[in-house]
């Protein structure tokens, strides 16, 4: 290991910290989720309410409660899609990628201003 | 071919044991359940055989193995359409291992953090490309740290690997 191995470690280590931190100062409250099933949106729904729903004629299972949103059910190996948690912030993203399907949280429109 | 003095059934049969062992590190990784929620987070024990084939035996035959295993692998142990992550990780991920490396400017530890984080980096690509859900992209951050430490472990392990068979030729 040389000198300038460690810079360029440092240096995508260093990007990757700064990416991180500025996606978490970015995050917003979340209002929607948008489902995707192979890059097309077949449903959208707000996170205000209860209610379960299957994905992609039953691969997936989404539900969402108390602001939040999460998968219950997924046909595929891994698992890791249920795994994933809970997501309630905009941008956050549950994905199954053996069925191709996403769940992405989107926050209010951007340039609407709610407090005035 | 670096070795034109070695017969080509030896080196065919080299070239079968390295896939094989390729395959299996792809499969004892598929055992490890997963330290984070997040597809793509793993250690990438299978780039340690491929470490090894750029240093020790050649570029092409890295290649070879390589393509290959991604294929069989994703034909035996998941799904067809992991083949395009795959694919798509792995040509990134060796194009850039193999600059790094012809620089020489660089430890093999290097080369392999490089490597990981590639690799990262075109799965991510193809999976937002497959999805169309572009804010996938904000998940790049918890790969690339993942892939920095996931190279670090491997360029360790293929470094000494090296270094014990510098005078074997295959």
């Amino acid at each position: 290991m040389k000198k300038r191995d460690f810079i360029l470690i440092g240096g995508i280590l260093l990007f990757a910290l700064a990416a991180l931190l500025a996606v978490e100062l970015s995050k917003e409250p979340g209002a929607y989720v948008i489902v995707r099933v192979d890059g097309e949106e077949t449903a959208r729904y707000s996170l205000s309410q209860t209610l379960t729903a299957d994905i992609n004629g039953g691969t997936n299972t989404l539900h969402i409660e108390s602001g939040k949103a999460w998968l219950t059910q997924a046909q595929c190996p891994d698992h890791l899609c249920i795994k994933r948690g809970m997501i309630d912030e905009a941008g956050e993203t549950i994905t199954c990628l053996p069925n191709r399907v996403t769940v992405t949280v989107y926050g209010t429109e951007t340039g609407v201003d709610l407090v005035s | 071919m670096a070795n034109t003095s070695k017969s080509a059934p030896r080196r065919v049969a080299f070239l079968g044991l390295f896939i094989a062992l390729a395959m299996i590190l792809s499969y004892v990784e598929s055992l490890i359940p997963p330290l984070v929620a997040v597809q793509g987070v793993k250690i990438g024990l299978p780039n340690l055989v491929i470490m090894f084939m750029l240093y020790r035996v050649g570029s092409r035959e890295a290649i070879t193995v390589s393509l290959i295993r991604v294929v069989l692998v994703s034909l035996l142990f998941s799904s067809a359409m992991s083949m395009a992550y795959g694919l798509a990780g792995a040509a990134l991920s060796l194009s850039g291992m193999m600059l790094l490396k012809k620089t020489g400017l660089f430890s093999p530890i290097t080369v392999s953090v490089v490597g990981g984080v590639l690799h990262n980096i075109g799965q991510i690509a193809v999976a937002i490309l497959i999805t169309g859900t572009k804010q996938l992209v904000l998940y790049l951050p918890v790969l690339l740290i993942s892939g920095v430490i996931a190279g670090v472990a491997i360029g360790i392990c293929a470094g000494l690997l090296i270094k014990r068979f510098e005078k074997l030729r295959f």
